[in-house]
């Protein structure tokens, strides 16, 4: 089963200048990490909700300082809260996660191509993340759960660095309460308190259930991470046109106009950032690409 | 056929300053070449005057050089280190401009530039850079903002090539030295026998309407006889060439190729090709404010692929070695540019070899690739 | 001993070996539990035993001084623990401690060599089958070591 992502430009993108930053502003705040905060947007007056595809990404623009691009973390059925989640690694990012609530954000979005998750119902789906790589899956996480009867085993493979880098742990907990979908967690490194798994992602593979020929993988994480997943899915028996992985690449305009994302022939910010394996398999190969 | 093959024009070269004129009184800016800091570059002109009359070119790999000609020639010189980018994707252009109030900030859309421009002794090899522009900038999902407005307002006089510069290769990339489209006007200057004049070839309604104000004639055999003869002989004495079978394929095969290493060897990384190239297209995007903080604004900058920052992200940058970004930008000319935009990135202008401090020849690089290629076939045979 | 033989011939770990390599294999189990926070071994004993974890989760740690111990790998339900038993000086590198009830197979390792050395085709399988293990744990230190998730991994 060949799948693509699909294209979802919910608006007609050639109306209005796709450069301008709307100001957004903050509903909520919430810590999740020590170094990773959740922004909840409130779309501005006038707005009918925002609607989004799970993997698509906005432009986010602290006032003065800088933008970045960061994936919708919230829930899509949910649209009239738009939830980013940040993790403060640079000079924008650090701007974006120390503002509060009822400040303004710039909002550009929402772009690119998402997880396909409405293709692949019918097979189980097995969604591997590490570290911040979780916030972009959590929409396709709701979504799969939103339409559970649709799909076979949903199973979620997480890895974090250490047991204090663990995101959305009120999310973990419910998953981990429910008996449909299987959850499972691990951490990088970690102190004798910690009761859960400790060694790499990849070791969860082999590990958990799912039937390897009739099952889609959505796996987002450090390029290095997604390398190594996809050996351990491979190995496993599951197909190249059946894993989905999403590229991080330097984005400066979000609509493939900048050049900075380019990845082969394409650009991150429209063909992507999700990608089917078997398209971008040469990237992983491939140095300096 | 066409009507307008049929109807070409001769223009004695006296009528160069009605042309130039009738464009300002229809309201046109008129931008052609003019000599600015030893070289042919683009900008406003008056009269006929501002063009580099009795100048002509000494092009190299890494070296440049303008010398009188002795003769009363227009145009008798190859493009120099402007193309007419810099007036459709300015080097820097403000996106917009936000304001601090009470509700956090409000950003105020830019104006849009949408004045009238005549661009006068646009070369083949330039007309077709338009139009892999057009197909860049507004072939895709998005548009880019202004591109359209300021694209719309143009009149264009194309001048054909009938003395090729020292590295070009438009003959081999099939982009001139003769112009067939995109233009509103083109024209050929003859200087023979003592006669100096322009044989003129209409590309448009514009273009004919323009040309019914000015002292025309109707080409006769011979004045288009020595217009042809003029392109053949420009054709013939074209010092390079690329060849473009296969090349596609040939990079994506020689994407491990040690030679990268040779050229990077030579490479400075100084991202001149980059600037100096008629469709390289790569923009930074940069915010800052003022110093009370009040106002902010965001800028669009021409950025090169060739810096280290260009593919930064988190962690590093991805293409961290020289070799990677000459790959990646030769790659991106004569590869990935036809599957993102079904044309090559490479119009054979050779500005890049000319301008290039360690005078790196993209013809020669990629037929070191190919000889490479060949050889490791012959060998495996 | 009939369960332990199902148990063990039907563990994914000895898959193809022969019904006498299993036998002998068998030879050399016995079950075993430890309650949470018991150690299945400690660093620098002598190794003479291996385990099929069979229900729990067991924690491969170090001591660092002045701090509590680093958790370096988690081994649970169906994994193998324990390699060291193999290779000289036969001393285990690491500690191993029950992070809750677990239930496992232990083998012993010393008598296993000594098989391992009468029969080198039982050896070989032997050895084929752990040199897995370790070459699996070796690849996941290694990606641990990148701290792939940490920030500024470059320069």
């Amino acid at each position: 089963m060949a799948t693509t992502p699909t294209s979802s430009p919910l608006h007609d993108v050639r109306d209005g200048d796709p450069m301008l930053a709307r100001p957004f502003q903050i509903r909520r705040t919430r810590k999740d990490t020590y170094d990773t905060v959740s922004l909840q947007l409130k779309p501005p007056d006038g707005d009918d909700g925002f609607p989004f595809e799970p993997g698509q990404f906005n432009m986010l623009y602290a006032y003065g300082v800088g933008e970045v691009p960061i994936s919708i973390s919230g829930n899509p059925a949910k649209n009239d809260s738009l939830v980013h989640t940040i993790r403060a690694v640079g000079a924008a990012t650090r701007a974006l996660t120390s503002l509060k609530v009822g400040d303004s954000v710039g909002v550009r979005g929402p772009f690119g191509k998402g997880w396909p998750v409405e293709a692949v119902a019918g097979n189980d789906v097995v969604v591997i993340t590490g570290g911040i790589g979780l916030a972009p899956l959590r929409p396709a996480i709701y979504q799969l759960l939103a339409h559970r009867e649709e799909y076979g085993k949903v199973v979620l493979l997480y890895g974090a660095r250490t047991p204090e880098d663990i995101l959305f742990r009120r999310n973990l907990e419910k998953w981990r309460s429910r008996f449909d979908i299987e959850t499972a967690l691990t951490v990088d490194r970690a102190a004798r308190s910690w009761k859960g798994n400790v060694g790499v992602v990849t070791q969860l593979i082999p590990r958990a259930v799912f039937d390897p020929l009739h099952c889609v993988a959505f796996v987002c994480g450090p390029e290095i991470m997604m390398r190594f997943t996809v050996m351990e899915l491979i190995k496993r028996g599951v197909a190249e046109n059946n894993i989905f992985v999403s590229m991080e690449r330097n984005m400066k305009c979000g609509i493939g106009l900048c050049g900075h994302c380019q990845l082969g022939s394409s650009f991150v910010c429209k063909d992507g950032p999700v990608y089917c394996y078997e398209d971008v398999r040469d990237s992983f190969r491939k140095r300096e690409m | 056929m066409t009507k307008r093959q049929e109807n070409i024009a001769v223009l004695e070269s006296e009528g160069l300053g009605y042309l130039v004129q009738a464009l300002i009184d229809k309201g046109y800016e008129v931008l052609g070449p003019r000599i600015k800091d030893g070289a042919v570059t683009y900008d406003q002109i008056e009269t006929v005057r501002d063009l580099p009359i009795g100048w002509t070119d000494r092009q190299e790999p890494g070296s440049y050089r303008l010398v009188k000609s002795g003769k009363k020639t227009y145009f008798d010189y190859a493009v120099g280190p402007h193309s007419w980018k810099k007036y459709l994707h300015p080097p820097e252009t403000r996106l917009w401009e936000a304001r601090r109030d009470e509700q956090g900030f409000t950003v105020i859309e830019p104006e849009r530039e949408t004045a009238k421009k005549a661009l006068l002794g646009v070369r083949p090899c330039e007309l077709q850079a338009l139009a892999i522009q057009d197909t860049v900038f507004t072939g895709g999902p998005y548009l880019a903002p202004g591109y359209q407005e300021r694209r719309s307002n143009l009149f264009i006089v194309a001048v054909n090539c009938v003395r090729p510069g020292g590295t070009c290769f438009c003959a081999s990339m099939k982009t001139g030295p003769k112009a067939t489209s995109g233009f509103d006007l083109a024209l050929t200057e003859i200087l023979e026998s003592g006669r100096h004049y322009f044989v003129v070839e209409v590309g448009s309604a514009s273009g004919e309407e323009l040309l019914s104000d000015l002292p025309t004639k109707v080409a006769d055999d011979a004045e288009k006889e020595a217009a042809a003869k003029a392109m053949e002989r420009a054709t013939a004495k074209m010092g390079r060439e690329l060849d473009t079978k296969g090349i596609r394929e040939l990079l994506y095969k020689c994407f491990d190729d040690p030679h990268w290493q040779t050229v990077a060897d030579r490479c400075f990384s100084c991202g001149n090709c980059t600037m100096v190239c008629p469709t390289c297209f790569c923009v930074n995007v940069e915010d800052g404010t003022d110093l009370s903080g009040q106002q902010a604004e965001r800028w669009s900058r021409w950025d090169s692929c060739f810096t280290r920052d260009f593919s930064y992200i988190h962690g590093g940058s991805i293409r961290f070695t020289v070799k990677a970004r000459y790959r990646q930008w030769m790659t991106h000319k004569l590869a990935y540019w036809l599957d993102q935009f079904g044309t090559l990135g490479c119009v054979g202008c050779g500005r890049c070899i000319t301008w290039c401090p360690a005078g790196i020849d993209i013809t020669e690089e990629v037929r070191a690739l190919r000889d490479k290629e060949q050889s490791e076939k012959v060998q495996s045979v | 001993m009939e369960n332990l033989e199902r148990i063990l011939s039907e563990h994914p770990f000895l898959e193809g070996m022969d019904v006498d390599q299993v036998q002998l294999l068998v030879g050399c189990a016995s079950n075993v539990f430890f309650q949470a926070n018991e150690f299945l071994f400690r660093e620098g004993e002598p190794a003479d035993t291996f385990y099929f974890i069979r229900h729990g989760k067991v924690s491969i740690e170090t001591h660092v001084p002045q701090r509590e111990p680093i958790v370096i790998q988690s081994q649970d339900e169906g994994e193998i623990l324990g390699w060291s038993w193999l290779v000289p000086p036969y001393r285990w590198h690491f500690d191993a401690r029950a992070v809750e009830l677990t239930r496992a197979i232990a083998l012993d390792g010393k008598c296993l060599r000594d098989k391992c050395e009468q029969d080198h085709d039982l050896g070989y399988e032997v050895m084929k089958r752990f040199a897995l293990i370790i070459a699996e744990r070796l690849g996941a230190t290694r990606l641990q070591l990148m701290d792939i998730y940490g920030h500024n991994t470059d320069k």
